[in-house]
């Protein structure tokens, strides 16, 4: 089993084990990382599972749909690496893949 | 700095266009009615609908075809709740073929919703989203009512006004506004909440986002209702002459706003976190002024949108907290419910009660057949009290319901509510400023109820409240 890392952003590490084929939202939901809301429950249409890549594991997240990519234009936090994390799915490739949250979910 | 430059710029109405080249943006509306009127008189003019009130029959008394849920009296009869319930149950994309708006589809269960909001390649948001259209004359341009690209370069714009990062500055501007405001209610005894509490913290709010002067709140408040409220749109009560009446006000007072703003920019000086300010710093709105259908129409949105949601849900907390005492009792024995509480008050309030969509091209939903060019509601309304997607009773009021975030009132996709956030953050300052000063808010008689399709509010509200010992 694998592991994700996700920081807070003031910096609180949740260190969770990840299951093959969930979400990542999925994922952070199930293990009480605060500051994902994922209020459409991973439909892509309220861009408030927003997560920050670290950048060298940008790739591995796969690719990005315009129907992300037009959400996530909605976010002012956007960054180069964002991603809506219900759009990422886990795979055995995202093992130790460290995430941050933004400070604020739109 | 040349004053005047501006004023010198361009055009409202098509059919004016050359001639107003050199007219005022108030002017040229005033020049738009008149042209409005004259094709009224020469019969050239779309008709009006006119409505007026009669008591509706039971829904389980009609056959589906003839069920019309855009009658603007059904929220105030209370019949919304058996109607829709019905659509649910029995036909839950349906159509009507002969409303005094059209014909349109309304969809009515969450999921169909929630497919029809996050498809606008398939529905268009063109040319507007009420279910008729607006008055002739006064087709304001607004990203509420665009389809992407356009849409979201004219909402990347403003939405820095409302950021969760600028509102985290407000919040404790917000929070004195709010205290000031309840520190003045008359204890122990009648007074109307929706004048006294609602329209004027929304207004206030309003004031503050557009750096409007504060003693001249009541114009947006006033604007918002009229513009909201045109009969061929929504069945509400404005007429033709008010909605221009009002256009022309926003119109003068609005771009002298601006035009003091660019000044004092223009001057050097910093510019602030309002509305026009960012307008203003922003490549693709800064000449904005210049486009007179599209200033006005991203005004407009701006004060609708924040003005009847967050007013009615102010509202309609205190009235649902009456209506569930037992809620009240849990509230005030853990005020830590509040931001779910929130959440569960605008679903249950669903201050609009819908959005209304264009079909792109023919389109299979829940079983029917949807044409290319037909129109398509969305309710919110009832999707948020569907069975299907609430499973512990949508229609009770439950401040601790598990999924009360999941509701429908902001929309979902592209146009998802641009002002959520700020929504959420003055029910919640207010909620947390009530339980610090009221043991109790005892609704007195049944509120007054907006006649609209459109708009879920209340036009009075007599309470009293208890001071806390």
């Amino acid at each position: 089993m694998g592991q994700i890392t996700f920081i807070e952003h003031n910096g609180t590490e949740h260190v969770v084990t990840i299951e093959v084929g969930q979400s990542l939202m999925q994922v952070a939901v199930d293990n009480d990382v605060p500051g994902i809301d994922a209020d459409c429950g991973g439909a892509c249409a309220c861009g408030t599972c927003h997560v920050i890549v670290d950048q060298h594991w940008m790739q591995a997240t796969g690719g990005i749909q315009a129907d992300e990519q037009g959400m996530l234009g909605l976010t002012p936090e956007k960054t180069e690496t964002s991603r809506l994390s219900c759009q990422v799915t886990v795979t055995e490739q995202l093992d130790g893949m460290v995430v941050r949250l933004p400070e604020f979910q739109m | 700095m040349n004053l005047l430059r501006p004023l010198l710029e361009p055009v409202i109405q098509p059919a004016l266009d050359k001639a107003s080249a050199v007219v005022p943006m108030h002017w040229q509306i005033r020049g738009a009615h008149a042209f409005q009127g004259l094709k009224q008189r020469a019969g050239r003019a779309r008709p009006i609908p006119v409505f007026r009130e009669s008591p509706l029959p039971q829904v389980s008394t009609l056959a589906l075809r003839d069920i019309d849920v855009s009658n603007p009296f059904l929220y105030r009869q209370g019949l919304w709740h058996s109607y829709f319930k019905r659509l649910r149950d029995e036909c839950p994309v349906h159509y009507q073929s002969r409303s005094p708006f059209g014909p349109f589809w309304s969809v009515t269960r969450y999921e169909d919703i929630m497919y029809v909001d996050t498809h606008h390649d398939l529905f268009s948001a063109e040319p507007i989203i009420s279910i008729g259209p607006q008055p002739e004359g006064l087709e304001l341009e607004t990203f509420i009512a665009m389809d992407p690209p356009k849409h979201d370069v004219q909402r990347q714009a403003v939405q820095g006004v409302v950021a969760p990062k600028n509102l985290a500055q407000m919040e404790s501007l917000i929070r004195s506004r709010t205290a000031d405001v309840l520190n003045r209610l008359p204890v122990n005894e009648p007074f109307d909440w929706v004048q006294r509490v609602s329209i004027d913290l929304t207004s206030r709010m309003l004031a503050t986002l557009l750096d409007f002067p504060l003693d001249q709140r009541h114009k947006l408040a006033y604007w918002s209702d009229v513009a909201a409220s045109p009969p061929e749109a929504t069945g509400g009560l404005s007429n033709t002459d008010e909605a221009f009446d009002v256009a022309a006000d926003m119109a003068r007072t609005l771009s002298l706003l601006w035009r003091e703003k660019e000044a004092r920019l223009d001057a050097g000086e910093a510019p602030g976190f309002d509305l026009i300010s960012l307008l203003l710093t922003n490549d693709h709105t800064r000449t904005m002024i210049n486009r007179p259908m599209e200033f006005m129409g991203n005004m407009v949105l701006l004060i609708v949108g924040g003005n009847d949601t967050t007013r009615n849900s102010m509202t309609g907390g205190v009235l649902a907290l009456n209506q569930f005492p037992g809620e009240f009792d849990k509230l005030r024995q853990n005020p830590a419910l509040i931001p779910n509480m929130v959440s569960e008050i605008i679903r249950w309030q669903t201050p609009l009660a819908y959005m209304r969509r264009v079909a792109k091209r023919d389109v299979t939903l829940n079983g029917a057949t949807i044409r290319k060019g037909d129109k398509v509601v969305m309710w919110y309304a009832s999707g948020n009290r569907d069975e299907r997607a609430f499973d512990e009773d949508p229609d009770r009021f439950i401040i601790d319901r598990k999924n009360a975030r999941k509701h429908l009132s902001f929309g979902f996709g592209v146009h998802r509510c641009m002002g959520n956030r700020l929504a959420e953050m003055q029910l919640r300052i207010l909620w947390e400023e009530i339980l610090k000063r009221f043991a109790h808010i005892e609704v007195l008689e049944e509120p007054g109820y907006v006649q609209s399709n459109f708009v879920r509010g209340y036009t009075r509200m007599q309470v009293k409240v208890t001071a806390k010992t």
